[in-house]
């Protein structure tokens, strides 16, 4: 299958010099950097609106930002964490991981793959930007729901069309994905030899491809709804405005398990690594993966039972939706059954590993109570909804994505990070992340609505709590931070080639010298 | 330098940069126009021509490293997957825009003409528009564009419809002949064949442009005409966009053609091409049945 590898320059094996080395650059390890840290930077930027709303929601009453601001926060916020900080982070760690893992000398389009990077930050730019255009940013929420989203100023087509970049960027990233597993593994490496984030991102890759063209197409029909006279969204020219909600969560709902499908590979990386032990059910495992991702697909309009639909769609979409847990429970209970009475040693990947999927079951659980319709009447659009999808969002696939940065650091930079910090980093977090996000399930349970900056007094103490837990979680971020830039700025125990202990059995990444060179498997490694 | 059996890594890419920029500025510049200010326009050829330059670079090198050897067998297997992916993702992109069609047709505008068996009349029809009743095609219980009295008059499929279905049917046709004779070396058959079905598939396009033409003039018939003209312009005008593409990517194959690059082993563009045609080919099937003829 895998043959090795030549370059279009024989003197230069390395990187090139100065800041263009980081513009035109191939190499995946380098694009995978980029993405990690545009991630990181995004989550910054996201954040920072999170904190916005939560002070406002700190007290009842108008303390901060006119209400208008408030919800291009809420609309921003999700729109930055969802695209520009959670996916980067996955297609980061996609870049850096799978041809190490599968044993290829790169990904398989290499200048395809700079260009799937380089149109993010032009989105983002774009995006951001639009904060300080005449009317505002978007402020409909990330669903961009007509017809309220067809009342925003200047900034409508920069919206949507920002939307179309990061289209494009993901649908080239997940073909360049795709193909590098079908095409690149080293001989002996079949598919189901494969490391479970190998082919937890096949499947996400396939998800991308079916789902952004389909949120491009929705997003143009918003366009030609506002500028060029068209009905789509329209009931008195024959359209609906619950047609774009079905658009919508027909790309939405694969979208979430975009989010968190790489969550669960990386997740079954970690664990057997810590409880020395192979990973529990490897095949059931698979299987799950791609049930989820077939389900993913027929299940979307639970996001839609208070819109209006026959009780056929309604008792349909309810059955379907709670067939996810028996896939969802079969990856829950492996790696449970990973840890049993293996020899667990808690060094930080695995703490947040552990955490991932205590935290993660837990907003599944949320999850499979909104999924029965008659119930969801009462906690749609509530901050029960919030509380659940932060945390499968934020204990999930951001904890994740956090124990793989643990992880995998010391293999990028060849430097062990401070576990002291970092056990201090797990701890606040993810006491805060709880502090921040169990209360809202009350608040919601009692009826309190999202996307308002203002609520009735007797939510006062439970938000005020909230809060707290936001601002401790946000800034805790800042000692992750550190963490990473210390070791990427070459400080800290050399890390040796398997960094922890045992760990070449688990992945062909940790047989490669710490850090890892600058081209890796140019003659493929021989699986056995 | 080509290393048999070598997977082949470029180095040092400028045009994924070239070509971010030229979008940014293109849709910045759309943006700009929508908004209706000045710049808007020329922001967007700047951004245009920047993305034809980056595109240009771009297919450049890759012709320049395949006639120079570099790419192996799996280089080659890498490209045609690559393609492959990107036209399914072409495919869920119109099937949003089908996807709006059926939703509409088959349960939307029922509810909106008060047709809800067993769970009472629609609120929709009941309070707003209770004299409305569906009949496809309908510009909506508004009567949302068409000419001065809200009327207009549907595509019928069976004129310039038709006819492009038998050219693009032909040109299928056309462009499998011109592979027969790439795979047994017959230029003259390969170049008879793309240059037919390049000509084809302009005609397409040209045809596309009467129909519309008379459907603008003649008919009330305009992207603003309720749901029907909405769907209708926004399904064919995609794929005329497509239909466009195919024929221009054929048009550079079957120069590159007269120039020699391809041979009985080596034509990757050549089967992108003819594969992208044969999708906008099975689209217009699609549109046939459901838009025009249904």
């Amino acid at each position: 299958m895998s043959v090795s590898a030549i370059h279009d320059d024989h003197h230069d094996h390395g990187p090139a010099k100065g800041l263009m080395r980081w513009v035109t650059t191939t190499n995946h390890k380098d694009i995978g950097t980029l993405y990690m840290v545009t991630s990181l930077i995004m989550f910054m930027v996201g954040g920072a609106m999170a904190l916005v709303i939560r002070a406002e929601l700190f007290e009842p009453g108008m303390q901060f930002v006119d209400p208008m601001f408030f919800n291009s926060m809420t609309t921003l916020h999700a729109l930055i964490m969802v695209f520009g900080a959670v996916m980067p982070a996955f297609a980061g760690l996609a870049n850096w991981m799978i041809p190490m893992m599968i044993g290829s000398p790169d990904m398989a389009l290499p200048r395809l793959n700079n260009w799937s990077f380089w149109l993010l930050p032009f989105a983002a730019l774009m995006l951001v930007s639009t904060l300080f255009m005449e009317g505002g940013a978007a402020a409909a929420g990330w669903t961009l729901y007509p017809p309220l989203v067809l009342q925003t100023g200047a900034a409508f087509p920069f919206t949507i069309f920002t939307i179309h970049i990061l289209g494009v960027s993901s649908i080239l990233a997940a073909i360049n994905i795709i193909v590098t597993i079908l095409n690149m593994r080293a001989p002996g490496m079949t598919l189901m030899k494969m490391p479970l984030f190998v082919w937890t991102w096949l499947i996400t890759a396939f998800l991308l491809i079916a789902i952004m063209p389909v949120f491009a197409g929705a997003v143009t029909m918003l366009l030609t709804d506002k500028f060029f006279g068209t009905s789509f969204f329209n009931a008195a020219g024959g359209g609906d405005p619950v047609l774009y909600q079905h658009l919508f969560w027909f790309f939405g709902h694969p979208e979430v398990y975009v989010l968190i499908l790489p969550s669960f590979g990386i997740v079954s990386q970690i664990i057997p690594t810590f409880s020395r032990k192979p990973l529990f059910g490897y095949s059931s495992m698979v299987y799950a993966t791609a049930s989820i991702g077939f389900l993913s697909f027929i299940v979307w309009a639970h996001h839609q039972y208070t819109v209006g639909m026959p009780i056929e769609g309604e008792l349909y979409f309810t059955y379907a939706t709670m067939l996810i847990a028996v896939p969802t429970g079969v990856k829950v209970f492996n790696w449970i059954s990973t840890m049993w009475k293996g020899a667990i040693t808690f060094e930080s990947p695995m703490l947040w590993a552990i955490a991932f999927v205590v935290l993660f079951t837990l907003g599944g659980f949320t999850g499979l109570m909104m999924s029965i319709s008659p119930a969801d009447l009462q906690y749609h659009d509530t901050y029960f909804i919030v509380a659940h999808f932060h945390y499968v969002l934020v204990s999930g696939a951001v904890f994740a994505i956090i124990g793989g940065v643990y992880y995998w650091l010391p293999k990028w930079t060849g430097r062990m990070y401070d576990e002291r910090l970092a056990q201090l980093h797990f701890w606040l977090t993810t006491l805060s992340v709880n502090l921040c996000f169990f209360p809202q399930h009350f608040l919601g349970l009692a009826g309190m609505p999202r996307r308002i900056p203002d609520y009735a007094l007797q939510f006062a103490e439970f938000n005020a709590w909230s809060s707290v837990g936001a601002f401790i979680f946000g800034f805790s971020q800042l000692i992750f931070c550190y963490i990473v830039f210390r070791c990427m700025s070459g400080h800290g125990e050399h890390a040796s080639g398997e960094v922890w202990e045992g760990a070449s059995e688990h992945g062909l990444e940790f047989t490669l010298p710490s850090p890892a060179p600058y081209h890796t498997w140019e003659t493929p490694p021989n699986v056995h | 330098m080509a290393l048999h059996g070598s997977y082949f890594l470029p180095h040092k890419a400028t045009q994924p940069i070239i070509g971010s920029i030229g979008l940014f500025v293109l849709l910045a510049g759309f943006s700009n126009y929508l908004n209706g200010s000045d710049i808007g326009p020329t922001m967007m050829w700047v951004g245009a021509g920047t993305i034809i330059y980056m595109m240009f670079i771009w297919f450049a090198a890759i012709i320049r490293e395949s006639i120079g050897g570099l790419y192996n067998h799996q280089v080659e297997i890498s490209f045609k997957m690559g393609m492959i992916w990107f036209i399914t993702s072409e495919v869920f992109f119109f099937a949003a825009f089908f996807g709006a069609l059926y939703y509409c047709r088959d349960l939307a505008l029922p509810w909106l003409g008060g047709d809800t068996p067993g769970t009472g009349v629609h609120s929709t029809h009941q309070f707003l528009w209770d004299t409305f009743k569906n009949v496809w095609p309908t510009n909506g219980p508004g009567h949302i564009g068409g000419n001065e009295e809200g009327e207009f008059e549907p595509m019928a499929a069976w004129g310039i419809p038709a006819i492009n279905t038998l050219i693009l049917l032909t040109s299928g046709v056309t462009v499998t002949w011109a592979h027969w004779g790439l795979l047994k070396d017959n230029r003259r058959q390969l170049i008879i064949g793309l240059a037919l079905t390049v000509l084809l598939g302009f005609g397409f396009v040209f045809l596309q442009g009467v129909e519309y033409h008379e459907a603008y003039s003649e008919m009330g018939l305009t992207l603003g005409t309720g749901i029907y003209g909405s769907t209708f312009f926004m399904l064919t005008g995609f794929h005329g966009l497509h239909v466009t593409i195919g024929a221009i990517f054929l048009l550079i194959v079957l120069i590159r053609s007269l120039r020699g690059h391809f041979s009985s082993h080596n034509h990757f563009a050549f089967e992108a091409a003819a594969w992208y045609w044969h999708f906008v080919d099975v689209v217009w099937l699609g549109l046939f049945i459901f838009v025009y003829w249904l």
